[in-house]
């Protein structure tokens, strides 16, 4: 059976698009049929994110308003050939988005896809409502600070009580995995931020992983190549052991202290 | 006393169809909490007078809120009513009139007539009294004060022979920011965490066996015996029958992170306690 897994924060910036990248490509490493789906419609991200930004022809909202089949929106990622994008328009607005056009292209990728990685808009408006709506499990990320923390909040509200299989009554209702990013122990350590167990707390769901601030994560998406490729970036290290756990291996946390400098960095000071 | 409002309950049996096939609806029994209108009068000018008053005190408990007619004082006392000014008076206050109970024969045909159902059985409590939390107590609020408790007295008599328990609802996962939980009626039991940004509201108590982080409102229709308890004290806002405090910074130290019971006093003051030491 096919998962959607929706990647939203309610807050804007905190790194949805970079895990939405990063994910997909990692799940599709590993063997999975993989789709990634950018939901931020006018604001495109993720196709740059990926390196596939200029061979766009068509986007979600051609294939919701029957102006292109699937086959002819869908890319396929450079990277790996097991991952397709699915590009957000740049240009259309965001009432293209209509519940039933949704809910018809995720059935349509169900039949080819292992997995449908849904990359959300920021806010707690129609596009993120859009993307969240069809879930069966959702990435939260947040970042350790208390607004983002309460953004998130705010969203794991909004899936437990506007999802489909909220509305519908579900029995098993969406699986809510936390994903802190852009975490600095130092910064943590110093109290300038919130630490792990302060985010999970007020949060009260499972973590799924603890992606470290890292300069590798912009130099990634500026080259066009998801971190996760990067295996000598902690980031991107990070995120191999968040799609290990996702499909079910358990990995103990890693980058949570900080690093110890080495004798000759020490020596060097660098 | 021309009007009282109680909280009744109305059954429905239950009904059931057979599951051979993808039926196109399904028929279910339920309990509802409505809200009972007692007429003691036929005067609509004294019953509308009375009802805004009323309505002032807690109009979001009003809002397009059900309620049932209930016409036995008129019938003990001979009066008739005239039913369709008086529904249009309801609907203008925002109510909902749905049913009638102890009518007459022409007053039940009256009332099939304007759309409502006959009621029929419903055990009535009173809901917690209707004293006006704010404190602009000119003569008029004062006047309904008193007969309102003296009501409540012969109320209280009446109901010792039959005890209606009062609804509580009991809330399992936690309330997050945005969201808002109201138990009409009754009782509010949270086990989970209620999350800054969150507001949970009850008319009567309120219980949080986890950490309170949000505003919690109890007593909200005006009852100020009604009180919060808390496991672990980290609330933006508590109030209790409109007396409210805010906390800008945060829980005082000697309360926070700590079980604590939070009521009014004898002199309307809102008291937070620390309990089981
Ligand atoms: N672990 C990280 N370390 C350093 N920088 C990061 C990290 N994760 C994300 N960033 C940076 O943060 C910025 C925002 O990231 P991204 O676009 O993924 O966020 P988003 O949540 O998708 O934003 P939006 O809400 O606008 O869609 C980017 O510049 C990205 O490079
Ligand atoms: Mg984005």
């Amino acid at each position: 059976m096919a998962k959607v897994i929706v990647v939203t924060s309610g807050k804007g910036g905190v790194g949805k698009t970079t895990t939405s990248a990063s994910v997909a490509s990692g799940l599709a490493q590993r063997g999975k049929k993989t789709v990634v789906i950018d939901f931020d419609i006018g604001l495109r991200n993720l196709d740059l994110i990926l390196g596939c930004e200029r061979r766009v022809v068509y986007d979600f909202v051609n294939v919701i308003q029957k102006e292109a089949s699937l086959k002819q929106a869908l890319i396929r990622d450079k990277h790996c050939d097991t991952l397709s994008i699915l590009p957000a328009s740049q240009t259309r607005d965001k009432e293209a988005l209509t519940r039933e056009g949704v809910g018809e292209v995720l059935e349509e990728l169900k039949q080819t896809f292992d997995y449908i990685v849904c990359d959300s808009p920021a806010g707690i408006e129609r596009g993120a409502v859009m993307a969240l709506y069809y879930a069966d499990e959702a990435l939260v990320v947040t970042n350790p600070e208390v607004s983002s923390v309460r953004d998130s909040d705010r969203i794991l509200g909004i899936l437990s009580a506007k999802s489909k299989r909220a509305e519908e009554g579900q029995e098993t209702p969406i699986k809510e995995h936390l994903l802190v990013t852009r975490y600095s122990p130092k910064r943590a350590s110093l109290g300038e931020m919130l630490s792990i167990t302060d985010v999970q707390e007020l949060l009260g769901i499972p973590l799924v992983g603890v992606i470290p601030e890292s300069e590798s994560v912009l130099q990634a998406s500026n080259a066009g190549v998801p971190v996760i490729h990067d295996q000598t970036s902690p980031s991107g290290q990070a995120y191999q052991d968040v799609v290990a756990r996702l499909l079910g291996e358990s990995r103990p946390m890693r980058f949570l202290e900080e690093e110890k400098k080495g004798f000759l960095s020490r020596l060097f000071g660098t | 006393m021309k009007t009282v409002l109680t909280a009744g309950q109305a059954e429905i049996t239950d009904l059931f169809v057979p599951k051979e096939h993808k039926a196109a609806l399904d028929l279910k029994g339920s309990v509802f909490t409505l809200t009972v209108l007692r007429l003691h009068t036929n005067d609509l000018t004294d019953i509308e007078s009375e009802l805004k008053g009323k309505i002032a005190q807690g109009p979001r408990f009003f809002e397009d809120a059900p309620v049932v007619i209930d016409v036995e004082p008129l019938k003990e006392a001979g009066l008739e009513l005239d039913f369709s000014p008086f529904i249009t008076l309801l609907r203008e206050l925002r109510l909902i009139p749905v049913g009638v109970r102890h009518a007459t024969p022409p007053q039940q045909e009256a009332a099939k007539r304007a759309g409502l159902a006959l009621m029929k059985g419903g055990a009535i409590r009173d809901l917690p009294s209707q004293k006006a939390s704010t404190p602009e107590s000119d003569a008029k609020s004062a006047e309904a004060t008193t007969t309102t408790r003296q009501h409540k007295i012969e109320k209280q008599a009446e109901s010792e022979t039959a005890p209606v328990p009062t609804i509580t609802k009991v809330i399992y996962q936690p309330i997050r920011s945005g969201q808002q939980i109201y138990a009409r009626g009754g009782d509010l039991i949270v086990l989970a965490a209620v999350n800054a940004g969150a507001e949970i509201v009850a008319d009567g108590n309120i219980h949080v066996y986890a950490p309170l982080r949000g505003r919690a409102l109890a007593g909200v229709t005006g009852d100020r015996t009604a009180r919060i308890f808390c496991q672990n004290m980290g609330a933006e806002l508590v109030s209790i029958a409109g007396h409210y405090r805010v906390f800008e910074d945060n829980v005082p130290d000697a309360v926070r992170h700590k079980a604590v019971q939070i009521y009014l006093d004898e002199s309307e003051q809102l008291k937070i306690e620390p309990m089981g030491g």
